[in-house]
Formats: C-alpha cells, sequence, structure tokens
C-alpha cells in the first residue's frame, strides 16, 4: 500500500468512525443518563432513514422541496415522537431491572418494523441526494471521493462538538448530569427530573434519528436497517465507557480504523476483528475507556 | 347390546365402503406445501414464487396430474435454525404430497436433507447452493432456478470474450458469493484472464468504502461482484460515487440490478449483468406469460415469479406421467427430466442432477429494465459436481 491509498483509507476510517458516533451518541445519552438499555435504538436510526424517504415528496408539495426542510421536519417528527414514547413506555421502565427493559425495547423493535413493513412495504428505496452534494473531489487519476461523504462527516463532527458543550458548559448539562448521579438528591434540589428525562430522550431519538436521515441516500432504505447498526453500536458504547460522550468519540473512530485497515490486511477476520478489539479493551479497563461524567 | 353393537359395526362398513366409492370417482385433492418467506426481506420474492405456481395451476384449471389442489402455507422467516423443524411439520403433521421451497439457501440445504431422508417429492423455487444439486442430490429433488456457479460463469466467459486480462471479484463471504465467484474465476481463467484479488467482506456488512479503495489502487480491467438487496443497491450506488463506474467496468450476477433498479438511479446506467430471465426477451411464450401475471395479479412479474411458475410446470410433467401418484417416484423422476420445460425464460431441459440447463442471457441496464441485449452462455449446464444418482 502506497502512501496515498493510506491516506484515502485513513479518511474512509475516519468517516466511518464518524457516522458511528452520530448513531451511538444518542444511544450512550440514554443508556448512561437514565440507565434503560434501549434495544430499539436501531430503530430510531431506521425510522429517521424511513422519515428522509417518506417526507421527501410531501415536503416538496408543500414548500417546494429542499434536503435540509426535509431534514428539519423530520427533527421536529423524531423530537414528538421521543418525547411520546418516554411518556408511553419509558418513562415505566427507570426502576425495573434490565430484562424488562430488554423486554420491552425489543417489542418495540417488532412493532416499529411491522408497522414500517405495513406503512412503505419490504422493497429497498433509494433517497435522492441534493444536486449540491452530489459532486465529487478527484483524488487520484481513478478515485474520487463523495462530497456528501465529507458533508456527513462535517455534520457529525459538528453534533460532537454541540453535544460537548451542552453537557459540560450549559445549566441544562449540568442539570442532566446531576441527574444521572443522584436522581433523588436533583429532584429535592427543585428540578423536575421527569421533564429533563423526557427530553434526554427526546434528544437521543432525534439524534439516531438524523443519523439515519443523513445516512440515507448513500446507505438506502431497507428493512432491518436498525439491527446491523445497533450491535456496533452498542461495541462503541461499551468500548468507550457507558455514558461517556467522549468516550463514545474515541470508540467509534477506533472502531472506524480497526474495521477499515482490518478489511484491507487481514481480509479472513475483518467480521470479528472490531470484536477482538472489544474483548481486549475490556481485559484491560472493564469499564471502558472512559467512565461516564469525565 | 350386541344387536346394536352389530348393527352399528354394519353401518360402519357400509359409510366405509361408500366413502371409498366415492374417493375412487373423485381423486384426493393434491396437498401441496409451500414453505417460502412470506415475511421479512425476501417477503416479496415468497410472493413472487407463490404467485408464480398459482398462476400455471389456474391456466391447468385449478388441477394437476388430474388432482386438485389445497395449499398448504408455512412462512419460512429465511431462518436456518427453524428449517428443520417447519419441514417436519410439512410432512409429518399435514402429510403434504409434495413441498415447494425455498429462496434462502441455507433453509433450502435444511429442507433438502429432510427431503433426501424422507423421500417426500421437494421442487426448489430460488435457492442456488452448488451443493444441493451437487453432493446433496436426490432422485426426488429438483430445482427450476440456477445454482449460484451459473451466472458467474457465464459473465466470466462474457469477460474472457472481451478479450479483458485481470479481474478483481467482490462479494460477502458466504456460500453463494464464493460460489458465484468460483464460477466467473472458472471460466475467466478458461478463457485466458486472470483473477488477481479476490475482495470479501463479512455478510451483510455493507461499508465498502475500504475496499473500493483498494480497487482503485489496483487498477484491474473489470471487476465481478455477487450481492442482492440492499447490498445491492448501496454497492452500485457506492461504486458510482467513486467514480470508478468510468474507469472499470462493473459486472455482477443479475441479482445485482434484479429489483433494485429504482432505487439505484442513474448509478447503474449501462451495467452489465447475466442471468437466466431479463426484460424485453419479446417471445411469445413470454409475453403471454407477462400479460397473463399483469392481468392476474397487477403486478409485473420478475425472475422468481418465473421460477414459481416452472416449479408448477415441473410437478405438472411428472404426475402426469403418474397419473397423479405421488409415490411413483422413478417415474416421476424419469418424466420431468426427459421433458423440455416450456418456460417464459425459454425452453430448458434439467441435468442429471436436476438442475436447469438453460441459456444465460447478457442484460444491459436501460433506464428502469434489464435489458437482453444477447446470450452470455448457451445452454449452460451445472456440472453436478459430487452428484452420484
Amino acid at each position: 500500500m502506497d502512501f496515498f491509498t493510506f491516506l484515502i483509507q485513513t479518511l474512509n476510517s475516519v468517516q466511518y468512525g464518524l457516522l458511528l458516533f452520530l448513531v451511538a451518541a444518542g444511544l450512550t445519552l440514554i443508556f448512561g443518563i437514565m440507565g434503560v438499555i434501549n434495544l430499539a435504538h436501531g430503530s430510531f436510526y431506521m425510522i429517521g432513514a424511513y422519515l428522509a424517504y417518506g417526507l421527501a415528496p410531501i415536503v416538496t408539495g408543500m414548500f417546494g422541496g429542499g434536503f435540509i426542510t426535509t431534514m428539519l421536519f423530520g427533527l421536529v417528527v423524531s423530537i414528538l415522537l421521543g418525547y411520546f414514547l418516554e411518556w408511553a413506555f419509558y418513562s415505566y421502565l427507570y426502576q425495573r431491572d434490565h430484562l424488562q427493559q430488554v423486554l420491552m425495547t425489543y417489542g418495540l423493535i417488532l412493532v416499529f418494523e411491522e408497522v414500517r413493513s405495513i406503512l412503505v412495504g419490504d422493497d429497498v428505496h433509494g433517497v435522492q441526494m441534493p444536486d449540491w452534494l452530489s459532486g465529487s473531489i478527484q483524488l487520484n487519476d481513478v478515485m474520487t471521493y463523495p462530497t456528501y461523504r465529507v458533508f456527513i462527516s462535517g455534520m457529525c463532527l459538528l453534533l460532537a462538538v454541540g453535544m460537548y458543550i451542552v453537557l459540560t458548559r450549559t445549566k441544562l448539562g449540568m442539570m442532566i448530569r446531576a441527574g444521572s448521579v443522584n436522581r433523588e438528591m436533583t429532584q429535592s434540589l427543585g428540578i423536575n427530573i421527569q421533564f429533563l428525562y423526557r427530553v434526554v430522550f427526546a434528544s437521543g431519538v432525534a439524534i439516531a434519528a438524523f443519523a439515519g436521515m443523513v445516512a440515507a441516500p448513500v446507505s438506502s432504505v431497507y428493512p432491518g436497517m436498525g439491527q446491523g447498526i445497533l450491535i456496533i453500536c452498542f461495541v462503541v458504547v461499551v468500548i468507550g465507557g457507558i455514558g461517556s460522550i467522549k468516550g463514545a468519540f474515541v470508540a467509534a473512530l477506533l472502531i472506524g480504523f480497526v474495521d477499515t485497515f482490518g478489511k484491507v490486511f487481514l481480509p479472513q477476520i475483518a467480521g470479528v476483528l472490531v470484536y477482538i478489539l472489544m474483548a481486549v479493551i475490556l481485559l484491560w479497563k472493564p469499564s471502558g475507556l472512559f467512565k461516564a461524567g469525565s | 347390546m350386541k344387536l346394536i353393537k352389530v348393527s352399528l359395526l354394519a353401518t360402519n362398513i357400509i359409510l366405509a365402503l361408500s366413502l371409498g366409492a366415492a374417493q375412487a370417482q373423485n381423486a384426493p385433492k393434491l396437498k401441496v406445501g409451500m414453505m417460502l418467506p412470506y415475511s421479512g426481506t425476501f417477503a416479496s420474492l415468497g410472493n413472487a414464487i407463490d404467485n408464480g405456481f398459482q398462476l400455471y395451476v389456474k391456466e391447468q384449471g385449478g388441477k394437476i396430474g388430474g388432482r386438485e389442489i389445497t395449499y398448504v402455507r408455512v412462512d419460512d422467516e429465511s431462518e436456518p435454525s427453524k428449517a428443520t423443524d417447519n419441514i417436519n411439520k410439512l410432512i409429518k403433521r399435514d402429510n403434504v404430497d409434495v413441498v415447494i421451497g425455498t429462496v434462502h439457501s441455507g433453509v433450502a440445504m435444511a429442507m433438502a436433507k429432510v427431503a433426501k431422508e424422507s423421500g417426500t417429492l421437494l421442487i426448489i423455487p430460488n435457492a442456488g447452493a452448488d451443493i444441493i444439486t451437487g453432493p446433496m442430490c436426490a432422485k426426488n429433488i429438483f430445482r427450476s432456478s440456477f445454482s449460484n456457479s451459473q451466472p458467474g460463469y457465464a459473465m466470466g466467459e462474457v469477460a474472457a470474450k472481451k478479450g479483458l486480462k485481470n479481474a478483481m471479484t467482490i462479494t460477502w463471504k458466504y456460500a453463494a458469493g464464493d460460489e458465484s465467484v468460483k464460477g466467473f474465476k472458472e471460466s475467466f481463467e478458461k478463457g485466458g484472464g486472470k483473477v488477481t484479488k479476490e475482495l470479501n467482506l463479512p455478510f451483510p456488512n455493507v461499508e465498502f468504502q475500504a475496499l473500493l479503495t483498494e480497487i482503485a489502487a489496483a487498477k484491474p480491467d473489470v471487476v465481478y461482484s455477487f450481492f442482492a438487496g440492499a447490498g445491492a443497491v448501496k454497492f452500485v450506488k457506492d461504486y458510482a460515487a467513486a467514480g470508478l463506474n468510468k474507469t472499470i467496468p462493473l459486472y455482477g450476477a443479475g441479482f445485482l440490478t434484479d429489483g433494485t433498479l429504482d432505487a439505484q438511479g442513474d448509478s447503474a446506467k449501462g451495467m452489465l449483468t447475466s442471468l437466466h430471465y431479463a426484460d424485453g426477451l419479446n417471445t411469445k411464450r413470454d409475453n403471454a406469460f407477462r400479460l397473463a401475471y399483469a392481468k392476474e395479479f397487477k403486478l409485473q412479474p420478475d425472475v422468481y415469479a418465473v421460477q414459481g411458475y416452472d416449479a408448477a410446470q415441473m410437478l405438472a410433467i411428472g404426475l402426469n406421467a403418474t397419473a397423479g401418484d405421488v409415490s411413483k417416484k422413478d417415474d416421476f423422476a424419469k418424466a420431468v427430466t426427459a421433458a423440455t420445460i416450456d418456460s417464459p425464460r425459454g425452453p430448458f431441459k434439467l441435468s442429471k442432477a436436476h438442475n436447469p440447463i438453460q441459456d444465460f442471457y447478457l442484460r444491459e441496464v436501460q433506464g428502469k429494465e434489464n435489458k437482453s441485449i444477447g446470450i452470455a452462455s448457451k445452454a449452460l449446464a451445472d456440472p453436478g459436481r459430487g452428484c452420484n444418482m
């Protein structure tokens, strides 16, 4: 592998890692702060992608289209959905043990998949890329790099910085962190913890749905797309340390590199490399790279 | 008391006799077990096969081999771990006369194993695992579709004839992908080419970027790929987005562009693939089939519908020869292997291992269709390696 190819592969790694972070961020937020194992997180990613597919014609009809407008609409829908789900289902789970959480969220996966099958059907659909992002950047004489992938990376970085600032530099972030450490104490300080959790959950859902919407033009939308991403997201969260945004970021990039270079250098075992990485890290640091709150 | 018992016995005997007589006049219905994916990713394929089968039965006036048909349907969920249970239920609990199924190769392999042991008639309307008409072949197992290596073999001939020298292959690391690539490699290297590198990624991973960079760095003359469904959509789009489609032609087994063209859009334009069915065949047989199918189901037929239709034809040929008796397996097999099946894809015969010997079309993506632009491989037979029959 010459130096130039190596640089492109590095770019591929970073780009894949950032996309993983985008989906895993919502999971680590919900898992770490609210203590709920949310197996349905992959479904929110799937819902986001299908929103990008389903809303596009509606938005075109109402406002004459626009990729950004469609995404904003999708975000509003997913925040509402997250808010509703927390009120109807998840708020009953905080005090229960993990087995019950797993059962209910697994049930939700089945419900979401079936509803999708009824509403949209089981075919694969493509999502149109906006014209202003559909170009590509020439890298060498054969290979070009699609502009849209650069756009995805930019969005992911933006979100990472945004989440970091909100959680560590704002009052809301302080309340959220306090709530994750001691629910009762925070409540007795006069903070409406129930509302706070609802907001955190809704943003977790919105982030996952946003990831789905951003990824839809390159990945297309298809049945079961949430399950594949869910497993790798749990790996990210566990490696990074449960509840740590910083940890999820580092872990996602690490997985991006291991997966990309694994496929190139060790294709025979590429499928298990990520899990070997997880096992090694857990042997070394049983609670993940970064502990929550650090 | 005794009198009552005797009279009861007598009525029973009379009843039994009259029932027997009624049955002799009216042969019992033929129980067809449809074991197909009616839910999940392959649901649309399962439904197309089911529709095709029904269409042929309907054209025969609802009877096959002189017997009316009842269907017993089982959703196999494309789940190999449930396959053995499911087919055993069909055979032992429902007592079906014949099993039709399925799409997924792993499920079909489990089904073939049970069918081979129990001797139940099995017609496979899609699953292409080479092994089913290879080492696992049996006189009661037939296939109306293809074997995985066939489309690859046909495409390898095309690439070699064009004078291409270096090829790279890319697929998921699982049986169907490996067999397809093996077929391509065999004919391509026989024709003077060389497969320089075989790229793989674990099923059903769709992060292709790293491997696309490998292809760009190596600059082969052609790339052969086997993907299906959502993976096929993403691969073709990523390949085009990386700008590779302008410099290195992408060949594939037909599944790469079958049922996926809407989602692939412009990125699939002009691509060449091979399969045993294509759009725009424009034969009398195919046009009639397409019209009838569209009328019956308000849908356009695809390759899966054809395979379901031909499964019913094969069943009919066999049962006509045995006057509707499924237990005469030797006569059934002899009739089906001797016959030429008048398929919408074009007439075909079965090989000794019961896999179709058929033409593979070279197809070009034009608009939203896989148009036939010629024949990639004429009367291509799977060698059926390892079949002792």
